[in-house]
């Protein structure tokens, strides 16, 4: 290759600026505090997931880039967010099928369905980010909590892991690290999208079923999401203000 | 997965809440059984339940002193336990049970015991020497006035305080009812019943203990057994537990008639995983059976031999028959999955934090307490509530 000292000093230089730009971004990556976010103002923010049911193709992407994310636990009963596959007979929406076989971790092995009354689609899950959370009014020491901007965190090192808010949540979001034998769960990828990124299961998706929202930002897809669809939140009769907005979710879904 | 049909959610294949959370509301529920057991003599004059005042009011104490234990064991982070009095969430129930624990505790029990006592404590810091003395004089606070008006003023504050620890042991045990009750994501518990079946239960349970635990001590002192005195205590646990089943029936009656969207799933497990303990241990054996001995003993006066007997019987069903209904509110709760299409179950460990062992040894605990409280201010002898029978000239 060709290359006078010109442009072999041009590339360096470059190079050299790139690998700190990327040194910091990381190290703000990593770092998932607020305030490493300098520029970053919770109370601008609002922030819930739009799901298309009708895009899922039970992939098992998002569980997997969650779980390398967030060093959530490997064992098939720890999930930040997981996806579940319903078989329902549309005439008896009270006994779906439904399977999610390691959390929908490993995709879902293709399942014939030869009675063509049947319909199959899958449900993609993690925690609601409810605004009235259940598991944040039962925490005895509020160590779970909402944040300014719409998003239910856990301080570990304040969870007595007393088990309550697990057992307060509606939709099995939570789970014990027995790591640290303090409470787990989906954190919307807090330390990402303080800094301006999407969650690692939006950013993975392959095909766009799952987009986060910023409801305060007028300029934010979701409003139009919200319009155009008929969307439903997950067990709406709970009323704990989810904002997981599901488009397609089908009156069988628990 | 092993232990699973249907479909759980994946995060509910492990229960959160082991035997230990099972003990929890068994032992208050007996603190405030015992506790209400003994202020029937006190507040409502019934002379007839005053040879078990005294024991009930330590059982009480005893149970009550290693009924935050289980809890401290259950949780994953027992150094943080402190926060819930330093820092609480007060709009969490379970941030609570630190303040009404220590009001029961301290305000309620101690004072009431030690009001009561005071008189003993000083007779025999008096009559002591070397290190008992030192020890009666420190539970005495070193202050012998046993005059008679200051053992009036005794009796008077120990009357109030009796007065206000009966709706302290209907809060403390309603509470932990509450903390059941209050869980609107788990339909096993939510219902506004569970705060007054929790409480009638503990009434039931602590009666029944307080009953089993006269015949004991009299066993061991080789004394004759106070008949009235067991005959008004079986009316009270009887009168008692009626209020409770017909509770527990209302709660059962008005699931089975509404027959919600949970109802299937909670149909399925009592039918299944919840049939022995909840049909047979609970209904049946520990409810049914005792209900139709204690209401044929109001009917047939049986000789006092065979009256002891069926006591003892209907008291040792009552209690397991309370504790297969912890079992079933605490397990039971938590072998469904909320999304309704499926179960998990429980399997015990034996010698682990949250094993049986553990919990054998909290349940063997309190009595070992209680033989050590019965030594130090012994319930009976001619010595018993004589400051307030002396107060009362």
């Amino acid at each position: 290759m060709n290359q006078d000292r010109r442009s072999f000093l041009g590339q360096t230089g470059k190079l050299l600026i790139l690998t700190a730009s990327a040194a910091v971004a990381w190290e703000h990556i990593l770092a998932g505090r607020p305030e490493d976010a300098p520029n970053y103002t919770a109370t601008d923010h609002w922030w819930g997931m739009a799901i298309d049911i009708e895009k899922c193709i039970g992939c098992g992407t998002c569980v997997r880039a969650c779980k390398a994310e967030n060093d959530v636990p490997h064992e098939d009963y720890m999930f930040r967010t997981w996806v579940e596959r319903y078989v329902v007979d549309p005439a008896d929406l009270d006994h779906p099928q439904v399977d999610s076989r390691n959390g929908g971790y490993d995709g879902f092995h293709e399942r014939e369905v030869l009675d063509t009354r049947l319909k199959m689609f899958f449900v993609p899950k993690l925690c609601n980010h409810c605004a009235h959370s259940p598991c944040v009014q039962v925490c005895p020491v509020g160590a779970t909590f909402e944040s300014p901007d719409g998003v239910v965190l856990v301080d570990k090192t304040y969870c007595l892991g007393c088990r309550y808010c697990v057992q307060a949540c509606p939709y099995g979001c939570r789970f014990i690290d027995p790591r640290t034998e303090t409470v787990d769960k989906c954190s919307l990828c807090y330390h990402r999208i303080t800094k301006g990124l999407t969650t690692a299961c939006c950013e993975t998706c392959p095909t766009g079923a799952r987009t986060l929202a910023d409801l305060k930002d007028p300029k934010d897809p979701i409003h139009a999401f919200l319009r155009d669809h008929k969307v439903q939140v997950l067990k709406p009769q709970m009323a704990t203000g989810s904002k997981m907005y599901y488009n397609g979710l089908d009156g069988s879904v628990r | 997965m092993p232990g699973v049909e249907g479909f759980i959610y994946p995060n509910e294949l492990e229960l959160q809440w082991s035997v230990l959370i099972v003990l929890y509301p068994f032992i208050t529920g007996l603190v405030a059984g015992a506790f209400i057991l003994a202020s029937l003599e006190r507040v409502f004059n019934v002379e007839a339940v005053k040879p078990t005042y005294r024991l009930a009011l330590l059982t009480a104490l005893a149970f009550l002193l290693v009924a935050p234990l289980p809890l401290q064991l259950h949780l994953g982070h027992p150094e943080r336990s402190l926060e819930m009095y330093l820092t609480p969430h007060t709009q969490s129930a379970m941030a609570m049970f630190g303040f009404v624990y220590l009001w029961y505790l301290m305000v309620v029990l101690v004072l009431e015991i030690w009001l009561d006592y005071r008189k003993d404590i000083v007779l025999k810091w008096r009559a002591s020497t070397g290190v008992t003395k030192l020890v009666y004089g420190a539970m005495a606070l070193w202050s012998d006035n046993i005059s008679e008006s200051a053992l009036k003023l005794d009796d008077r504050i120990g009357r109030a305080l009796t007065v206000i620890g009966i709706p302290s042991a209907f809060l403390l045990h309603g509470y932990v009812g509450f903390i059941f009750g209050s869980i609107k994501a788990n339909p096993w518990w939510s219902t506004p019943l569970m705060p007054i079946v929790f409480l009638f239960s503990a009434i039931v349970s602590g009666i029944a203990c307080i009953l089993l635990l006269y015949f004991v001590t009299c066993w061991y002192r080789k004394v004759p057994v106070d008949m009235p005195c067991v005959d008004t205590i079986a009316k009270y646990l009887y009168y008692a537990f009626l209020v409770d089943f017909s509770l527990e029936m209302l709660d059962l009656i008005h699931r089975l008639y509404e027959s919600d969207e949970s109802f299937r799933a909670l149909d399925f497990m009592v039918k299944t995983r919840l049939f022995t303990s909840q049909i047979v241990l609970q209904i049946l054996l520990g409810t049914v059976v005792p209900l139709a001995i204690l209401g044929v003993v109001q009917l047939v006066r049986f000789r006092h031999e065979v009256r002891r007997v069926l006591y003892v019987l209907a008291g040792s069903l009552t209690l397991m028959g309370i504790f297969a209904m912890r079992w079933n509110v605490v397990i039971g709760g938590q072998l469904f999955s909320k999304s309704f299409l499926g179960y998990t179950s429980y399997k015990m460990a034996f010698a682990t934090k949250e094993g049986l062992l553990p919990a054998i040894v909290l349940m063997i605990l309190p009595f070992v307490i209680l033989w050590v409280l019965i030594r130090l201010l012994p319930p009976w002898g001619h010595e018993a509530g004589s400051a307030r029978s002396h107060a009362r000239g």
